[in-house]
């Protein structure tokens, strides 16, 4: 049966060399608390999971830390540089992050603007060569540029994301001709990064033909967050189900379902 | 003497090493990672890595994002 292309086992994400049978990574920032986000986390059947790196609370050592809800062995931690603004910030905190937990693979994320949270793509290209010169594994957050998406990939980024709409923003695809080409010319795995609002923007970016989606804030942000990434959970498997069937033809007019031949 | 850590001035008895800072502030060593006037400070040097007067310290670990 066709049904075994969609096989996990068969049909996995392959990022830098690791296999994931879940197409979907969820972000940790914006909860309630911790304990929601894993429960969360958990509902939408995420592997990764994003992670930013922030200075320690000096005046209360004991309050709760992610790692002790979200547990690193269980799921793979991507260190991100939100909030960097340059190449040399962004540098420096996944140094930082490789040594709080040995991880390699990062998401690079560097912004250029406050109120738009538009990626830096000059700053981007830039940290990208310095971080993959240090053996980092790049996936990174960028512009839906496809001539930037190239450049990105030809430095060896691993993963190529580019952002569906401004991040938080919840708009949904707003270029889809762009994320389509970017897809096609890619030899790496393409997310889109941000922007995705609920379950059909999810679905149709995997209808695309995305190999993953990255959202924090459609689940965060939702009522109810649990049932949300169960949703983000069923449209990622629902979208990339579609896109491997191959969707029919548009046609301008009807055409009947039922046979016209035998009508009495 | 002066050590600057996460950007504040906090008083210290010298001799003081990474190990030493950080059991006085109660941090758990396994889920952080320390920057030393701006060079990461491998776990396994916190006993040897010695902090000098108006240093900076950055102490960092993972919090929710996106």
């Amino acid at each position: 049966m066709s049904a075994s292309k969609t096989d996990k086992s068969e049909d996995g994400l392959v990022i830098a060399g690791r296999h994931f049978s879940s197409r979907l990574i969820v972000g940790t920032g914006k909860y309630k608390d911790y304990a929601e986000n894993a429960a969360a986390a958990e509902a939408a059947g995420a592997e990764i999971v994003t992670v930013a790196v922030r200075r320690v609370n000096l005046t209360d050592t004991k309050a709760p830390m992610l790692v002790d809800y979200i547990d690193p062995k269980k799921f793979t931690y991507l260190p991100n540089t939100a909030g960097c603004f340059t190449g040399e910030d962004a540098v420096r905190t996944l140094r930082l992050a490789r040594e709080a937990g040995g991880w390699s693979l990062v998401k690079l994320e560097v912004l250029g603007d406050e109120k738009t949270l538009y990626p830096n793509m000059i700053e981007t290209l830039r940290s990208a060569e310095l971080l993959i010169k240090e053996g980092f594994e790049v996936m990174v957050y960028c512009s839906d540029d496809p001539i930037m998406a190239k450049e990105l990939e030809d430095m060896g980024c691993c993963a190529i994301m580019p952002l569906a709409a401004p991040i938080g923003s919840g708009l949904g695809i707003q270029n889809p001709v762009n994320i389509r080409l970017i897809i096609e010319q890619a030899k790496v795995p393409v997310l889109v990064d941000a922007g995705v609002g609920t379950a059909s923007d999810a679905a149709i970016a995997m209808e695309l033909g995305c190999d993953g989606v990255l959202m924090n804030t459609a689940i965060a942000e939702a009522k109810n967050p649990l049932l949300m990434a169960e949703a983000m959970k069923n449209a990622v498997i629902a979208g990339r189900q579609a896109y491997l069937a191959g969707r029919m033809g548009k046609r301008l007019y009807a055409d009947p379902s039922s046979p016209l031949a035998g009508l009495i | 003497m002066k050590i600057f850590v996460n950007g504040e001035e906090h008083a210290f008895e010298a001799p003081l090493y990474v190990a030493d800072l950080l059991n006085q502030l109660g941090l758990p060593r396994t889920k952080i990672a320390v920057e030393h006037n701006l060079e990461i400070v491998v776990k396994s040097a916190y006993e040897t890595h010695e902090l000098g007067d108006g240093d900076r310290v950055e102490i960092v670990h993972f919090i929710g994002g996106g």
